[in-house]
């Protein structure tokens, strides 16, 4: 009897999960996903504390208040933190299935060798690989993100390192199969296979460098969601089953738009050891920018009648999202039409930049994605790049040999104008020179996004007002 | 009033299952019923639709929303707190239960977090227009 209801209140649960992700298919609708996933967790919640067994009562509340007290500032962060706050809870999720697994395994191994059945224990190994190398491999993500100091910022790459990693992995895989085959014999075996999962979470992250950030913590995703799916087989509990494989596809899709926005396969990110590439090949002939002051790009965007704004993270490193917001108003005041233009991968995380532009109150039906927005640059009068780099890189159309070759990128080049705000000459974050910054119609303002947009502001305010 | 297909199909659905749920329970009322055995096949099936169900949901989801997408799956993912809270929760050894409280505070996190930030996120999304100073 206990058990029907518990199954029925997951039944429910896996019902609110699903309708909480299709009300994501709108901003309109997409506030009740969040009642629907509270109710569906607590309903989840509420079912398993009614499971028969349970005595710890003390230990479960301290830890869910611990869990309240760590998880609401983590809510607060600034938007602009947002990537390494997903990355980090990741890592809790990676975290709490492998110590989930860890757990279940030595209590099997305490009732003896009928508890183990050869999918229970294949589930179980899967989980713990997958929990703890997300776990280390989110941790080594968000740091990179947050710019932790001792964690280096570049991609570190050396000789044979796929090999040696893919090695690495495989004797993981091989431990796992021994214990699968005698759970109890090779008991010793667990541990390694731990310590080679964490091992491998780290060296996996330390090849990529930022800009493939978007799809690498699309994929962690993914395998936090898997790990939940192997602990539901491991415990035969069909809700935690249904919300991995929920969460898992999440992550699977949002990883196939971000390698398809770069025109780069998973194998390509995962090892392919982004940035490194053109180091020497950009010494050549380099064709001098155009540079310009914010006044003088303020009076020729007043007599534009579209301006299309391209961020990047630029605009979220300076913070600058308010001050862009304010120069939305200036022009806007004035008739003009501006738009954003949203580049699939730009930012650090899928999304990243609607999420900031959101948060200076800009409307949503004004960021445009990039194949809506591109056919209509033709007729652009005036582009502005606030601290976007590759996704504005016309070499990506025609440079067979540059690294971002095929990339879609968005066609700032095709404006009338281009301004592009930068804080100096160095190659972005790929470390790919950028013809789009020497292109005849293109000039450069000099500066901290922040500061730049604030003087765009206010000379467009002081011509406002002369105008009156 | 017309209901869309989608409010069909959930209407459908939920006949269908508090139907099943009636028969099941009579059915149950008279046996104090212990979980049955592990069905691989049907663990399997699950999976499978579930996959296929997230596949059909996500890719409908607005791209403006990724962002919060990802933390609202952050969320949903930390249903690793069902296994955390019987770990914990169980009579076990002492260093069964450290490990299970590790893994229900860092799920606890995920869900409390995840929520809180998804629904601000959410809130920033204005409707056009309607913030025209």
């Amino acid at each position: 009897m206990r058990y029907t209801i518990i199954q029925l209140i997951y039944a429910a649960g896996v019902a609110l999960f699903i309708f909480a992700l299709y009300w994501m298919n709108h901003p309109k609708t997409a506030r009740k996903s969040v009642i629907a996933g509270v109710v569906a967790m607590t309903l989840a919640i509420i079912g398993t504390l009614l499971s028969p067994g349970i005595v710890n009562w003390h230990w479960i509340a301290i830890a869910v208040m611990l869990g309240f007290v760590v998880g609401v500032p983590l809510s607060r962060v600034p938007l602009t933190a947002v990537p390494q706050r997903t990355a980090l809870s990741h890592a809790f999720g990676g975290l709490a299935a492998g110590l989930v697994g860890a757990a279940e395994y030595y209590l099997w191994l305490r009732e003896g060798p009928q508890a183990f059945s050869a999918f229970r224990t294949f589930a179980l190994i899967a989980e713990i690989i997958l929990g703890f190398l997300t776990f280390t491999g989110s941790l080594m993500a968000a740091g990179k993100l947050q710019e932790v100091k001792w964690i280096p910022q570049r991609p570190v790459t050396y000789k044979f390192q796929n090999q040696s990693n893919l090695a690495l992995f495989a004797i993981a895989v091989l431990c796992g199969i021994l214990v699968v085959l005698d759970p109890v014999k090779y008991s010793l075996l667990f541990p390694v296979i731990i310590g080679l999962s964490l091992l491998f979470g780290v060296l996996l992250i330390i090849p990529i460098g930022g800009a493939d950030m978007p799809t690498v913590i699309a994929l962690l995703n993914s395998y936090a969601g898997l790990s939940a799916v192997a602990m539901g087989f491991v415990l035969n509990n069909k809700l935690l089953v249904t919300a991995g494989a929920l969460d898992g596809s999440s992550g699977l899709i949002l990883s196939i738009i971000m390698c398809r926005a770069m025109n780069r396969s998973f194998t390509n990110v995962l090892f392919g050891a982004f940035g490194q590439v053109q180091q020497s090949a950009a010494g050549g002939e380099r064709k001098a920018v155009k540079s310009e002051t914010a006044e003088g790009a303020a009076q020729i965007m007043e007599q534009a009648s579209r301006v299309v704004v391209v961020p990047g993270y630029g605009m979220a490193v300076a913070q600058a999202q308010h001050r862009v917001r304010e120069f939305y108003d200036q022009l806007t005041k004035r008739g003009i039409d501006v738009r954003f233009a949203i580049h699939p991968v730009a930012g650090r995380m899928p999304g990243h930049m609607n999420v900031l532009l959101a948060e200076a109150e800009i409307p949503y039906d004004k960021l445009v994605e990039m194949d809506d927005i591109n056919p209509e640059m033709g007729q652009t009068d005036v582009v502005l790049v606030i601290g976007a780099n590759d996704v504005v890189n016309p070499a990506a159309r025609h440079d067979k040999s540059s690294p971002i070759f095929g990339m879609p990128i968005i066609d700032a080049d095709k404006a009338h104008t281009c301004f592009a705000i930068k804080r100096s000459m160095n190659p972005g974050f790929a470390g790919i020179d950028n013809e789009l910054y020497t292109a005849d119609h293109t000039y450069m303002i000099f500066g901290d996004a922040k500061a730049v947009v604030g003087e765009l502001v206010k000379s467009l305010a002081a011509d406002g007002q002369n105008g009156h | 009033m017309k209901y869309s297909a989608w409010q069909r199909l959930t209407a459908l659905v939920t006949a269908l299952s508090a139907g099943w749920v009636g028969l099941a329970w009579a059915a149950d009322a008279q046996t104090e019923g212990a979980p049955p055995p592990t069905d691989y096949i049907t663990m399997l099936l699950v999976f499978m639709l579930a996959t296929f169900i997230g596949l059909g949901v996500i890719t409908r989801v607005s791209r403006l929303l990724h962002t919060p997408l990802m933390s609202l799956t952050n969320a949903i993912s930390a249903i690793a707190v069902v296994g955390s809270i019987v770990l914990t929760g169980d009579k076990h050894p002492a260093y069964i239960t450290i490990l299970g409280g590790i893994a229900l505070f860092a799920s606890m996190t995920n869900i409390v977090s995840g929520f809180l930030i998804t629904d601000r996120m959410l809130k920033m999304f204005k409707t056009p227009g309607a913030n025209k100073q």
